[in-house]
């Protein structure tokens, strides 16, 4: 009966989505205000049946019905709680549920928060969104129904994906769709104001706190889905350039280039065509990733199940969307007043050599993303493009941009100082000196390449924190005055340097991590001992352990230096009997910010095994960063001038801005 | 500046970064990727001994023999093998008989020294390379395949 329920609630949210993408757009078009003023109230029930209908399909997991089809391919009565829980979006029919309930979520949030919004923008934001919503209502309803029941039903569950049996299955996918289906807001944004005709800067202030949000939650999504993807897989990486990676970097990528591009149109009104590109270009890109992982054009442990009919609608949703996107800008972006002129060199134009860089190291992840599928179907050959093309074109793009990151914010706008930005910098040149200096004299000339990423890192840190040194005067005021300045800047200030330091964070974990990183692999039997760096590690047994719907081996290794034991680990091999498949599951205990990370092999009769044992130094940093770089923005979320619905800026924070 | 000369500067700075993201591409793609090969291909046109290819077939039944961590086996497509050396660990779902995709370059000798060992991520998936490879050489079964506790046909 809830089944049901829930079934008929998603064809309900079909109905009102097409009446929430219909109505508040002839009423935005004619002029009638009573037809515009229904986008809100159809946005927040549209959000309320979605969610009724995840919380149907939830309750059927919980309660293990297995007269669901969907519940019986990927639930099991064993399974743990959370697993249940997650499961329900550890297939593709609950997955594109949970992409939709998180678009009505952000209709409803719009329609619920955006007070200050003029009506037709609102009426035509939302009218935008419920088109999406349709269209992936129906895909639904069409090629993915969660709902179908199974006659007769079996008694037992096929269980979930071993691979998928993991706290991270709970938290990566709804921070990345979090993230992914954010972007819908400012394409749903560009879109109403191409159809408007008219676009300023409150449209960009209106634009950054949504990007921004949907930025954050694809920031975390990426690296939780990375440091995952690092400890289940056994392999000891973190990034493999899959193309299924690929397909939320690339959204990252045009995001981030597009909350630096509102940052212009706000504050200068400059670059407007551009942003509005930005904008549809950002969900363009979520839409053309959920159409990679979702429609099975690629075989990866994302892709479940392969179904053409799928891969059809999904491709038929993308080009409507985009397609019909971009014509609209072809035919309106002329129509959109110019404004804004600066000199190259200022903040603006440091700010357009940001999404030059950004934008085109976006096309060389599209292109070898994209290229071996555009190939094979071409000409039937098939090749593999893999971390050395990435390592080619991303890197070379990142350097420059990398090394511009710090300069941005000492140039003024419309017209900056370089020779004074490189002065206010003279820290941080010092720092990347030093760094080289000190790799040159005792690590030599044949790690140039490291020491040039490790000063990179410290360049951004130290570039960084200089301009926040800078605006609060510190050393150059009593601390007291520095303190006060301190408190006087807005929360967006703070935020940035966070978020460029967590950058350079990032880059320091990643140069570090790939150097010094050392792997042992070797054969080991109880009683054994390896020397890692100053560590012994001896494997101590195994024992025989138990859970969920898995049985398998843990072998315990101690971890002695200078005689004292300072951890132990339990790496295990088990074998997930419903679906009789084997999983590695490493282990791993952290050193400060590196990490010891042990996976097993096979583990044979007379208790011999092969052990891979990987030391990573400040592998953490990695992800720390990119922790850093979600809470910067969280930050300048939070700054009053952003907030969703607050009003314009008061003179006194406009004043101190400005400075 | 005039108005027209900062637009000459900011076209002249896309057209470069563009130009230089055009040329690392197609750089990248003449040396950086990975090109599939069947074992018969190999045996009948052996490549280049710099050449990275990704190999598909078979863990030919009965060839892996383990040393400590370095393994050898051979990969078959049912018309002809590729030995295989690798070290390192295996994925979980390698086991003779069952598909395979390495990644890595033919030595001097003709062995194929791999970097890089996929095998299937579940019981009934197949990689899509391998599953092509054998229905060219005509060794392909799918009901061999399907040993998962739904059978699932593998098509495509």
């Amino acid at each position: 009966m809830i089944v049901e329920l829930g079934h008929y609630a998603l064809v309900l949210a079909l109905a009102l989505s097409i009446a929430g993408a219909a109505l508040p757009l002839c009423g935005a078009l004619v002029g009638d205000r009573r037809l515009m003023a229904i986008a809100s109230p159809v946005s927040i029930a549209l959000f309320a049946f979605v969610a009724a209908s995840f919380a149907a399909l939830t309750h059927a997991y919980l309660v293990s019905d297995f007269s669901v089809r969907n519940v019986v391919e990927n639930s099991h009565s064993m399974k743990p709680l959370i697993f249940k829980i997650s499961g329900v979006w550890g297939n593709h029919e609950g997955s594109m549920l949970l992409w939709v309930l998180i678009l009505a979520l952000f209709g409803a949030l719009v329609a619920a928060f955006g007070n200050n919004l003029p009506m037709r923008l609102k009426a035509l934001v939302l009218a935008v969104q419920s088109m999406i919503g349709t269209a992936f209502l129906l895909f639904i309803l069409t090629t993915s129904n969660p709902f179908l029941r199974l006659v007769p039903a079996p008694v037992e569950g096929n269980d979930l994906n071993p691979v998928l049996q993991d706290i991270g299955l709970a938290i990566h996918p709804p921070l990345l769709y979090l993230g992914y289906v954010g972007c819908s807001i400012s394409f749903a944004f560009a879109i109403a104001a191409l159809i408007d005709g008219r676009i300023d800067a409150a449209w960009a202030r209106w634009v950054r706190p949504w990007t921004l949000t949907a930025w954050i939650f694809l920031t975390l999504g990426i690296a939780m889905g990375s440091y995952w993807a690092y400890y289940e897989l056994g392999w000891g990486g973190w990034w493999f350039w899959d193309p299924v990676e690929n397909a939320s970097f690339m959204p990252w990528l045009a995001a981030t280039a597009l909350l630096h591009s509102a940052v212009v149109m706000e504050k200068r009104d400059a670059l407007k065509v551009w942003t509005i590109l930005l904008a549809i270009l950002t969900f363009s890109l979520s839409l053309l990733g959920t159409f990679l992982v979702r429609s099975g054009v690629l075989t990866s442990v994302h892709a479940f199940a392969t179904d053409p009919t799928r891969g059809i609608f999904i491709l038929i949703i993308l080009c409507l969307f985009i397609g019909g996107s971009f014509s609209l800008f072809a035919l309106r972006a002329g129509t959109l007043a110019q404004g804004g002129l600066f000199a190259p060199i200022s903040r603006e134009g440091s700010l357009v050599l940001n999404n030059l860089l950004l934008t085109a190291a976006c096309a060389t992840v599209l292109v070898g993303t994209l290229y071996p599928l555009a190939l094979e179907a071409l000409t039937g050959e098939k090749i593999s493009v893999g971390a050395p093309f990435f390592d080619m074109t991303f890197g070379p793009l990142m350097v420059p941009l990398l090394i511009a990151v710090p300069f941005g914010p000492f140039l003024a706008w419309k017209r900056g100082d370089l020779l004074a930005a490189c002065q206010r910098l003279f820290a941080a040149f010092a720092a990347v000196l030093l760094t080289i200096g000190v790799g040159l004299v005792f690590a030599g000339p044949s790690k140039a390449l490291t020491f040039f990423g490790i000063a990179l890192a410290v360049w951004l840190l130290v570039g960084s924190l200089s301009e926040f040194a800078f605006r609060i005067k510190l050393f150059r005021a009593p601390l007291g005055e520095s303190f006060r300045r301190a408190r006087g800047l807005p929360r967006a200030a703070f935020g940035m340097t966070l978020a460029h330091g967590g950058l350079g964070l990032t880059v320091l974990g990643i140069i570090a991590s790939t150097t010094w990183n050392t792997e042992t692999i070797t054969t080991m039997k109880p009683g054994e001992s390896v020397t890692i760096g100053s560590r012994i590690v001896t494997l101590d047994g195994f024992l025989p352990v138990s859970g969920g719907t898995y049985s398998g081996t843990a072998a315990r290794f101690t971890v002695r230096e200078g005689g004292t034991t300072v951890a132990t680990l339990a790496p295990e091999k088990r074998l997930y009997q419903v679906q009789n498949m084997p999983t590695t599951e490493s282990a791993i205990h952290s050193f400060g910010l590196s990490q010891l990370y042990i996976s097993l092999g096979d583990v044979k009769a007379d208790g011999t095994t092969v052990v891979r044992i990987y030391f990573k130094v400040m592998i953490l940093l990695i992800w720390l960063g990119a922790i850093v770089m979600a809470l910067g923005g969280a930050l300048s979320l939070s700054d009053r001038r952003l907030r969703v619905g607050a009003p314009k800026p008061a003179r006194a924070g406009a004043a101190v801005a400005a400075e | 500046m005039t108005r027209k000369q900062r637009r000459l500067t900011l076209i002249g700075l896309a057209g470069i970064v563009l130009a230089s993201a055009v040329g690392l591409i197609l750089f990248a793609l003449s040396d950086g990727i990975a090109f599939f090969a069947t074992p018969s291909e190999i045996a009948a046109n052996p490549p280049a001994p710099d050449r990275r290819l990704r190999l598909g077939g078979l863990v030919e039944t009965g060839s892996v023999v383990k040393d400590g961590p370095k393994i050898s086996f051979a990969v078959t497509d049912g018309k002809a093998a590729v030995p295989v050396r690798y070290t390192g660990m295996l994925p979980d779902l390698f086991r003779e008989g069952q598909g395979v995709v390495a990644e890595g370059k033919v030595d001097a000798a003709g062995n194929f020294q791999a970097d890089t060992i996929l095998a299937k991520h579940d019981e009934t998936y197949m990689p899509k390379e391998v599953v092509e490879a054998l229905k060219k050489s005509g060794e392909w079964r799918p009901e061999a395949e399907a040993t998962g506790p739904e059978p699932k046909s593998v098509t495509r």
